[in-house]
């Protein structure tokens, strides 16, 4: 690690003044960004901690859904009653993150603004067309997602809370890559207000949502139909542990087994 | 389970009590002394400089910036090193190939010599006052590398035009050959059926939770250096540096291994950051301490395994195996680490008979050099890969010729010993099919049937493979060690001191890293005294006290190093008696001991322990005409054979073709160990071992980019080692025939495991997919294209 100032204020007024000036980070969770400081991969002259800011923990139902403060960490939001009752989808997803030392720090805003490609929380968002707030603005979940380790955020702009519509029939099953234990393929159906999305991680440079399955699923919402999608290669991850075949393939494997899960409910 | 502080009761002998292990409180709670905890006066921190690149010539290396960054006290290179005539690290192993030359034992440099071989390679020490200044300062050193085409591919190494060493232009370091070849073509020209596989034996990276650790210190008082190191053989660490690297008298080095986390094998080598750091200790004038990050284990670690071969079988029309031939080339890696060139010869082809009566086998191996880091032994070193070798092509011999493969096993078991192998090796005793009768008992393979219809209603594959090991550990006799090329002996020493008040410390040759001797050592030596287990301390891991030993590696430890500590104890009783004879005013003919008491025979005169350990050192009436005072002995045993465990395993497995994910059903060991001494660290090193394989056959690869040589797997995001939610719980048996040859009847058990799961896994695996072969790891995407008919 190379050496930073370390600033944890209490206030996010007071966080904002921190950041200001150049070669800032905000801590979250810390679960990917100290690691990749200890690797030396990441460096800033200063870390604005957020951990204090009490109001950015939040988890409160919120009309017709449940809204998610950006500190809220996985272990919050799995034993949520809150997220259970109204997005139960959403608190299994989170308690399949990582093991319990991770769940009890990985924060839901570190994970969508960090953005990796093989992350959870991206599937569930745009499975539920959740709205990210930010300190500027609200972004809609179609519009966050952009590129490799890439959103919609400005420099400098603080996730507050993540709001989820209520969906049910919704389920995220996460197919496990062996080493890392992030999603090889990880797949978020839900059946919205507007109807089916299906969110899936881990196939490309960023979480996108699976317009075949879709289609599919809004004619016929049954694990067979996503299951006879035969996903397209393009753009489609290939490393040691999947080619962009496997992976494909398993796009609509894992989809059936999140319907499945969905109309078990 | 027993509890080391109970007194010693004669009803209940130790050996074969399952006592507590003493180890893990302290490792439990966090009280161990590991390498890294050691911190000494004056301490600085030393950080190595590694090559980026896979092959290189190094056209020069600036220090000017690195040198004056802050806190920085030296930095030695390649240069340092050769200005001081420090000679490379050897090979302690020497094979000669089919045409009688000797290896090719190009230099193996501390840090670079003009040229890096692989990534990781060291460039230069950086020792500073913190360990991140020196990290830091590190950044600052400018090499100027040409960078060369990387040698990656293990069967194109000694045809590609690209050489690792100037002076080895095709590669290859040995090509050697052993058997009767005559034999086995003259049994494959009339051979009714041949059965032909080809295998590659993964590589593997160790992963012992310890990463490696050294501390160096030079003490100016008596011109001596101390080497705190994570290792498992202090003393040939010491041998090697001093005789051939460093040329310092032994007299003035101390080599202290203290706790271990873990080897495997990988912590037996000499390395060149421990050596570098000793010369460096000197020149700095304080100790300097380094301690690897996972990242510089993986690249520099010595790696496992890594064979290519082909194999095939003989048989006549009933299935009797004829003849077995064998061709193997085995990565070598950059440089020649310490044992690495025995073990894909000698550790490996002797082992080629497996549990058969085969009466012709020859095999050839060549050994190659690629630009990767350096491969030795790693937990079975050898014996795992003869072993899925002989598994996989005799449980595909079993389907070609459409026969049971427990049958064809059967049939071709060796029944009488001693057995002399076509390969070197002579079994001394052993029961197979008792081993595989039983493993088929506990696994119900008669319900097994039932088991696969209930399966493929369910639309899931099921499979059941067999793996019938043996293995020769337990080593070895020195003479026929340096017959086959050892430059070293392969004996272990023990020494037992026995204190005036009773009790007694154990100073042993061989070393714990995990196997729990502290425990089991103990058991051992309160048995034969007659005194409680807590009595007795075992020292281990450190030159300074303990007389020459080998170390700890190819389960040889409670074999060799517990029968040189038998030897000890019973010079102890030995001298005990005449002592005891002289209190009794008896004939030292008339003495017995048993239970911790003297006693003259036929009669009820006795003395306890305890006195006669306080008059060996107050010897007021005592024959010092005869005898000296004292009771402390010593003893080397140098083995008159191997030890040779073996065992039968049945893996069972369900596959799900949509995604090729698997799950192991059950796993079944049976293992005949000889006697056993702590049936709870048996099982938990067959445990460890069986995990250790499954990771193997599962999931583990080591993978460099053909390319650019890089690794690719170069942490845990992408080296996938088996959690315990992958392993299942196992059935565990022992069915055992004692050692002839030491005298606590034992085997070895710690790379039994290791050795005997992979081919049961894959065999498994492949009768669940009909096909004839599937690679290691088997990941579950080679699996759903098996399973789905798709090219590998």
């Amino acid at each position: 690690m190379y050496a930073f100032e370390y600033q944890r204020p209490t206030s996010r007024d007071a966080a904002k003044s921190a950041a200001a000036g150049a070669d800032t980070r905000y801590l979250a969770g810390g679960q990917s960004l100290i690691q990749a400081m200890r690797l030396r991969l990441s460096q800033s002259e200063r870390l604005v901690d957020l951990g204090a800011i009490a109001d950015l923990k939040a988890i409160k139902a919120d009309g017709n859904g449940v809204t998610i403060g950006a500190m809220a960490t996985h272990a919050s939001v799995a034993s949520n009653a809150d997220v259970k009752r109204i997005a139960p989808a959403i608190a299994e997803l989170a308690g399949g993150i990582g093991d319990p030392m991770v769940r009890n720090m990985g924060t839901i805003g570190g994970s969508i603004a960090n953005a990796d490609p093989a992350a959870c929380y991206p599937a569930g968002v745009l499975a539920f067309n959740a709205t990210i707030h930010t300190d500027r603005r609200t972004i809609a979940a179609d519009d966050f997602f952009t590129g490799l380790w890439e959103t919609a955020l400005q420099p400098g702009e603080l996730i507050t809370a993540i709001a989820f519509p209520a969906a049910q029939k919704a389920a995220y099953v996460k197919y496990k890559q062996q080493a890392s234990r992030f999603a090889l393929i990880g797949v978020c159906v839900a059946q919205t207000a507007g109807g089916v999305r299906v969110g899936v991680t881990g196939a490309k440079g960023h979480a996108f949502r699976a317009t075949e399955i879709e289609n599919a699923l809004a004619k016929s919402f049954t694990p067979e139909a996503a299951k006879a999608v035969k996903m397209p290669t393009t753009d489609i991850n290939a490393d040691l542990h999947g080619s962009a075949e496997y992976r494909a393939a398993m796009i609509g494997v894992i989809a059936s087994r999140a319907v499945a899960a969905a109309l078990a409910r | 389970m027993g509890n080391m502080n109970e007194p010693f009761d004669p009803s209940k002998s130790p050996i074969g009590q399952s006592v507590r292990r003493r180890e893990d409180r302290r490792f439990i709670t966090g009280n161990a002394n590991y390498t890294d905890d050691v911190v000494l006066q004056g301490q600085t921190f030393g950080v190595f400089l590694r090559s980026p690149h896979a092959h290189a010539r190094i056209r020069s290396i600036d220090l000017a910036a690195a040198k004056a960054a802050p806190g920085v006290v030296d930095i030695i290179t390649g240069a340092e090193l050769a200005d001081a005539k420090v000679g490379g690290l050897p090979c302690g192993w020497l094979i000669h190939s089919k045409d009688g030359t000797p290896m090719k034992e190009p230099a193996h440099p501390v840090l670079a010599q003009g040229k890096v071989r692989h990534v990781g390679d060291q460039v230069a020490l950086i020792v500073a006052e913190t360990l991140l200044q020196a990290k830091d300062a590190a950044e600052l050193v400018v090499v100027d590398y040409e960078e060369l085409p990387a040698v990656i591919d293990l069967s194109a190494a000694d045809s590609t035009g690209t050489s690792v060493h100037d002076d080895v232009s095709d590669n290859t370091c040995y090509d050697w050959g052993h058997g009767d070849k005559a034999a086995v073509d003259a049994a494959f020209a009339k051979a009714a059926k041949v059965t032909k596989l080809s295998f590659v034996n993964n590589r593997l990276i160790p992963n012992a939770i310890e990463p490696r650790a050294a501390n160096a210190a030079y003490n100016r008082s008596d011109e001596s250096y101390t080497l705190y190191v994570a290792n498992q053989n202090p003393h040939v660490e010491r041998l090697l540096m001093c005789a051939f690297v460093l040329g310092l008298p032994e007299s003035k080095v101390r080599v202290i291994a203290p706790d271990v986390g873990g080897g495997f094998g990988s912590k037996i080598f000499l390395y060149p950051e421990d050596v570098a750091l000793v010369w460096a200790s000197k020149r700095v004038g304080r100790p300097i301490k380094w301690t690897a990050e996972r990242s510089e284990s993986f690249l520099t670690d010595a790696h496992g395994r890594d064979h290519v071969s082909t194999a095939e079988l003989a048989m006549d029309q009933d299935g009797n195996f004829l003849a077995l031939r064998v061709k193997t080339i085995a990565n070598m890696g950059a440089y020649l680490s310490t044992f690495a060139s025995a073990v894909p010869t000698i550790l490996y082809a002797t082992l080629l008979a497996g549990q058969y009566k085969t009466p012709a086998i020859y095999a050839e191996v060549k050994a190659v050099f690629t630009n990767t880091a350096p491969v030795d032994a790693y937990r079975g070193a050898g014996r795992p890969e003869a072993t899925y070798l002989v598994e996989r092509i005799v449980e595909q011999a079993a389907r070609d010729m459409k026969m049971d493969p427990a049958e064809i096993r059967k049939k071709n078991f060796i029944t009488t010993f001693p057995y002399a192998t076509p390969v070197g090796l002579t079994y001394d005793v052993g029961g197979y099919a008792a081993h595989l009768d039983k493993a088929m008992e506990l696994a119900d393979v008669k319900g097994f049937p039932a088991r696969k219809a209930a399966s493929a209603a369910k639309g899931k594959k099921r499979g059941l493979g067999y793996a019938c090991y043996i293995e020769a550990c337990g080593i070895a006799p020195s003479n026929i060690a340096g017959a086959l090329g050892a430059r070293a002996g392969l004996f272990e020493a023990g020494e037992v001191r026995v204190h005036p008040t009773g009790t007694v410390t154990v100073f042993t040759g061989s070393h714990s890293h995990g196997q729990g001797h502290e425990t089991t050592f103990a058991q051992v030596v309160a048995a034969r005294l007659g005194i409680p287990v807590g009595n007795v301390e075992i020292v281990h891991g450190d030159t300074g006290r303990v007389p020459f030993g080998m170390g700890t590696y190819g389960s040889r430890s409670l074999a060799v190093g517990g029968t040189a500590i038998v030897k000890a104890v019973d010079k102890v009783i030995a001298k005990g008696k005449k002592i005891a004879a002289h209190l009794l005013e008896a004939a030292d003919s008339d003495i017995e001991f048993e239970n911790g008491e003297f006693k003259v025979a036929g009669t009820d005169k006795k003395i306890a322990w305890g006195n006669v350990s306080l008059t060996a050192y107050v010897p007021h009436n005592f024959p010092l005409d005869k005898l000296e005072p004292g009771l402390n002995e010593n003893a080397f045993y140098d083995p008159t054979n191997f030890t040779y465990p073996a065992g039968s395993y049945i893996c069972e497995v369900e596959v799900d073709s949509d995604t090729g994910k698997v799950k192991i059903e059950q796993f079944v060991a049976v293992d005949d160990f000889g006697n056993i001494v702590n049936p709870m660290i048996v099982e938990g090193q067959v445990h460890g071992g069986i995990a250790q394989g499954l990771g193997q056959a599962m999931m583990e690869a080591c993978a460099y980019d053909p390319e650019s040589g890089q690794l690719v797997t170069g942490s845990y995001m992408d080296y996938a080692m088996p959690r315990a939610i992958d392993i299942p719980s196992f059935k565990i048996a022992t069915t055992n025939t004692p050692c002839s040859h030491n005298p606590l009847g034992v085997k070895g058990c710690g790379e039994a495991g290791a050795i005997g799961s992979p081919p049961a896994y894959i065999n498994a695996l492949t009768d669940a997919l009909g096909v004839v072969d599937l690679a290691m790891p088997a990941t579950p995407e080679r699996v759903w294209r098996a399973a789905n008919g798709l090219p590998a």
